[in-house]
């Protein structure tokens, strides 16, 4: 999977369309750009609790990113992540790494991530 | 309880603790994935086990008009709201549960609530204690009644770590005005991430609705679940207090510059024709809906404008009882419950901008219902709508 660098924390909800993975928060830099099936690095998560049904329903559609890879744990993606796994059987791992793993992944890397959830450039 | 567990074991909570009460932001429809998830909740015969308030959905079910849109994906957003309440959580549809005289927590009580603006007016203003409960959670804590004892439900986390303390340079009018606090709250957000900050340098005794602008436009800029404003929130009476008797980890200076900047960027397009004012977001308390009224005086919405206020279900029929949901009505305005205009198609679609005077509002309606945002103070969202025309007053904000 490819690695997407968003410069800004995302609130999925308000920032993602899960119809089609499209970036619309108007205030985000990256505005346009494409999560479906990436593996999106992110310092951290922002804004709403609705993020936990957007990554659900983003799932079901078949729009989710590939991973969630993250700076700090967060709570509302790593709950939509798994209920969208219990209802659905597909998993989007939500992984927490440190500064210097999550600078090392630059924008476009090719990743794949372990069954123990590590990340390794592909 | 697998949510519940699953979460505890995500934040390495040793334990469980019981809670007193639920905020439920699931109820929104955002997909067939919310019907998939609620469905298997009610086959599996789970019911809420703590008093539960119920978020915005996607439908005013008091006034179905309002909506437009499919009326297939109309009929699943009102199924998603009713199987909610069939779960035996009460049908308050409405982001500012903390405005129910008997949904409000008390100081120091443990709740889960969902909504990012009602977690961080749940914290600060009420001192009640919650972490940041996303859409399932809230409902997996609402039936279990149990939550990981971790983050803010611990006085330790509530600690203020970052001190932001108003510059010199920004006039003491303006730290009075109702035009500061959602600018406030989007710096605040930038500013704080995820962390607990504290606010210096606001008179002491800032009013509800003024904190709750504050926390909405925090909670959408970034992921802020509680602040402190010294002499106003509970837990800060002092600066010391909110800093827990400890030296602050670091103190920043929140300069006029940075403020009018952030004003600014909440307008997306500042030369458009006036079509719509939205206000309410969080949802219009009494005192609001009675402060518009009192703007308006007797006067009408322009022809040209429509002018919607969003509200709570419960707050509407108090201000029906008192009269001012009629001198609203009679003057033009529409009153909206139950939902939100950016999450839903209920402004007539017009070749205009939109006046706000909700930073949440701003920040989100561009992204969500493609809206041409013009952000405004209240009375400046009043007079605007009066006139036909954007009104903006930025005499408060210091010279250009």
């Amino acid at each position: 999977m490819r690695v997407l660098v968003l410069d800004e924390p995302l609130s999925l909800w308000g920032g993602m369309d899960p119809a089609t993975g499209e970036l619309i928060d108007a205030h985000h830099p990256q505005r346009g750009a494409n999560l479906a099936g990436r593996a999106v690095v992110m310092r951290s998560a922002r804004g709403s609790s609705s993020s936990a049904s957007v990554l659900a329903e983003a799932v079901r559609a078949g729009t989710a990113p590939a991973a969630f890879l993250l700076g700090e744990p967060d709570l509302i993606l790593a709950v939509g992540a798994a209920v969208a796994e219990e209802l659905y059987g597909r998993m989007v791992p939500v992984i927490v790494l440190r500064a210097d793993e999550l600078a090392a992944l630059p924008d476009g890397a090719e990743v794949r991530i372990g069954p123990d959830g590590s990340v390794h450039r592909a | 309880m697998q949510i519940i567990l699953r979460a505890a074991e995500a934040t390495g909570a040793g334990r469980l603790i019981d809670i007193s009460g639920a905020h439920v932001d699931s109820c929104l429809y955002h997909g067939r994935a919310s019907l998939d998830f609620v469905d298997r909740l009610l086959d599996g015969g789970a019911r809420v086990s703590v008093p539960t308030t119920l978020n915005v959905g996607a439908l005013d079910l008091l006034h179905p008009e309002l909506v437009r849109g499919d009326p297939e994906t109309n009929a699943r957003g009102r199924r998603v709201m009713e199987r909610y309440r069939e779960l035996g959580a009460r049908p308050t549809y409405t982001c500012a549960p903390y405005q129910l005289a008997d949904s409000r927590p008390a100081l120091g009580q443990q709740v889960a609530w969902g909504e990012s603006n009602a977690i961080a007016f749940c914290n600060s203003v009420l001192g009640a204690r919650t972490n940041r409960y996303g859409d399932f959670a809230d409902i997996a804590a609402a039936i279990t009644g149990r939550v990981p004892d971790t983050g803010l439900h611990r006085t330790a986390a509530r600690r203020a770590t970052l001190v932001l303390q108003l510059a010199d340079d920004v006039p003491e009018a303006l730290r009075d005005d109702d035009a500061l606090f959602g600018v406030l709250g989007i710096v605040l957000g930038r500013r704080a991430g995820s962390a607990v900050a504290a606010i210096a340098g606001l008179p002491p005794g800032q009013p509800e609705d003024r904190l709750k602008a504050i926390g909405a436009a925090a909670a959408s800029s970034g992921s802020v679940a509680m602040f402190h404003v010294v002499g106003s929130t509970p837990e800060a009476p002092t600066l010391d207090d909110a800093l827990q008797h400890r030296p602050a980890e670091a103190t920043e200076e929140i300069r006029l510059a940075e403020l009018r900047a952030a004003r600014e960027a909440l307008t997306t397009d500042a030369g458009a024709p006036l079509a719509a004012v939205s206000l309410g977001t969080p949802h219009a308390s009494l005192d609001e809906l009675e402060r518009y009224a009192a703007l308006l005086d007797g006067r009408s919405i322009h022809p040209d404008v429509e002018c919607l206020v969003s509200t709570g279900r419960d707050i509407l029929s108090a201000a029906d009882e008192r009269g001012t949901a009629r001198r609203l009505r009679d003057a033009g305005v529409e009153l909206l419950t139950d939902t939100c205009s950016y999450l839903v198609p209920v402004l007539r679609p017009a070749d205009g901008a939109v006046m706000t005077d909700s930073g949440k509002w701003a920040y989100y309606a561009p992204g969500n219902i493609g809206a041409r945002v013009v952000f405004a103070s209240m009375a400046e969202c009043i007079a605007s709508a009066v006139a036909g025309r954007v009104i903006r007053d930025d005499s408060a904000w210091g010279p250009a």
